[in-house]
């Protein structure tokens, strides 16, 4: 697909090792795909080790492990142990439902730079009804308090929705009182089971304001101590994200069964051929793959995008959220207000009923 | 000012935990690693702070690029007061 003698890309930035689908939660805006993969399809040690090098080697310069949960997999510790000794920087984004003392202190001897630790919610029990998990808000308050007595730096990561949007001050308290460096608060993004649940999690304007607000108040107060991100609902937004900082451009994904993968939804797209950890080197895949130069740059862009000037500061937006809304993955993203679906955003925003629907559980076959 | 440029001087500048410096020989530049996000530093922030060991106070660092770069003190004293306080700033080093 490359064309001889046009210029490489440029390496990824970071690594986003997806270990296992399996999970103790059940979020219904998880990003994970629909269809999960089964325990037994998952990449064994030998194969992630090896992927490592090849991440290191090729200029990757972080690995984030992640799930479904990581702590899952009880070679996290040597993975990680491995990634270091690489010179990557090693992040660990964990529900922390499965995470003890015993393990922290193998991760923490492993040389784990950092930690993201979701929560669904600052109430214990909306946060467990939300997450379907009963009894996980006290599993995660001690994991929170056994990180930061490790020393290990702490960021607590809150996905916003209409049900728990009126709680971000409290999120922000909680991160101030368990001693995060960070916190993120993200309102959910509409793929994959967060699509399935939209009506049960799109919040109103009135909401949005209200926690852009809070955030403003919280930053004020902070200062330096705590940083916040803040990521907002791009269906309010007048322009998408730049998606994964441009497709092929800052990220690599790998599946639990070793798919590599532009950004975590790719596998929605229809008519593509993933390429495997297994049957090609992650350099290969990065710069010649078909799937990998599919969107990348800006040449395979339409109008309104193709004469656009912010061409290049949000490269088109989500290629997933263009499928999954305006039925083609290489259509202007429908967030854009100058995209032709664009009605396709009003219209979800309009449809929105009063009361949320029951959620669909992210669930191994519970998906339509 | 110069009371506290000299009790500032004192300080002893570490990287804090989940953050350091990394040379990057894929795309032969400098990189600041933190959570979440790798930044590029820039060739003076390189310089400076290859010399953050959590020992070297900040003037020793600054005596130390002065001479590399037989460059007026006070200049360096500037690039290396800025620095250090923008990157404790953002929580990447600690002065103590
Ligand atoms: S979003 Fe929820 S269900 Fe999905 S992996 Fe994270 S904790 Fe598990
Ligand atoms: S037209 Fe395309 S490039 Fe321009 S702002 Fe909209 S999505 Fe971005």
């Amino acid at each position: 697909m490359t064309v001889p003698g046009a210029p490489k890309a440029l390496p990824p930035m970071s690594l986003l090792a997806e270990l296992t689908h399996r999970c103790p939660l059940q979020c219904p805006y998880c990003s994970n795909p629909l269809r999960l993969d089964p325990r037994a399809g998952e990449l064994d040690t030998a194969t992630w080790m090896r992927v490592l090098d090849e991440a290191a080697a090729m200029g990757i310069l972080q690995v984030h492990f992640s799930g479904g949960e990581p702590m899952a997999r009880p070679d996290l510790a040597d993975l990680v142990r491995h990634a270091v000794s690489l010179g990557l920087y090693t992040n660990l984004i964990t529900s922390g439902v499965l995470l003890t003392r015993d393990s922290l202190k193998n991760l923490s001897e492993s040389g784990l730079d950092h930690i993201q630790l979701s929560f669904q919610d600052a109430d214990a029990q909306e946060g467990e009804r939300i997450g379907g998990m009963a009894g996980a808000q006290a599993k995660k308050l001690e994991a929170a308090r056994l990180i930061v007595e490790d020393g290990l730096p702490l960021t607590l990561n809150f996905v916003i929705h209409r049900q728990n949007a009126e709680r971000v001050p409290a999120m922000l308290e909680l991160a101030e009182q368990l001693g995060a460096r960070r916190v993120e608060i993200a309102h959910t993004q509409y793929y994959g089971w967060g699509l399935l649940n939209r009506d049960a999690l799109l919040p109103d304007r009135a909401q949005l304001d209200a926690t852009e607000q809070a955030v403003a108040a919280a930053r004020t107060r902070f200062g330096n101590r705590i940083a916040i991100d803040f990521v907002t609902p791009d269906y309010y937004a007048e322009r998408p994200k730049p998606c994964m900082g441009g497709w092929g451009q800052r990220f690599l994904n790998i599946s639990p069964s070793g798919k590599v993968l532009p950004c975590h939804a790719a596998e929605t797209i229809p008519g593509l051929t993933f390429p495997t950890v297994t049957e090609d080197s992650l350099e290969a895949i990065w710069q010649d793959s078909p799937l990998f130069n599919l969107f990348r740059g800006t040449g395979w862009m339409p109008e309104p995008c193709q004469s656009c000037a912010f061409k290049e500061d949000d490269w088109g937006g989500c290629r997933c959220q263009a499928l999954a809304l305006a039925g083609q993955a290489s259509a202007t993203d429908p967030v854009c207000h100058r995209a032709p679906a664009h009605q396709r955003i009003e219209q979800a925003i309009a449809a929105r009923p009063a009361t949320p629907p029951e959620f669909r559980y992210r669930r191994y076959n519970n998906a339509p | 000012m110069t009371i506290a440029t000299i009790r500032e001087e004192t300080c002893v500048p570490r990287f804090a935990r989940g953050t350091r410096l990394q040379y990057d020989r894929v795309r032969e530049q400098w990189f600041v690693q933190a959570p979440e996000r790798a930044f590029l530093a820039d060739a003076v922030a390189a310089e400076i702070l290859q010399l953050v060991n959590g020992k070297r106070s900040l003037g020793q660092i600054i005596d130390q690029l002065t001479e590399k770069f037989s460059a007026p003190r006070d200049v360096i004293t500037q690039d290396v007061m800025s620095m250090t306080q923008d990157l404790a700033d953002k929580q990447v080093l600690l002065l103590a």
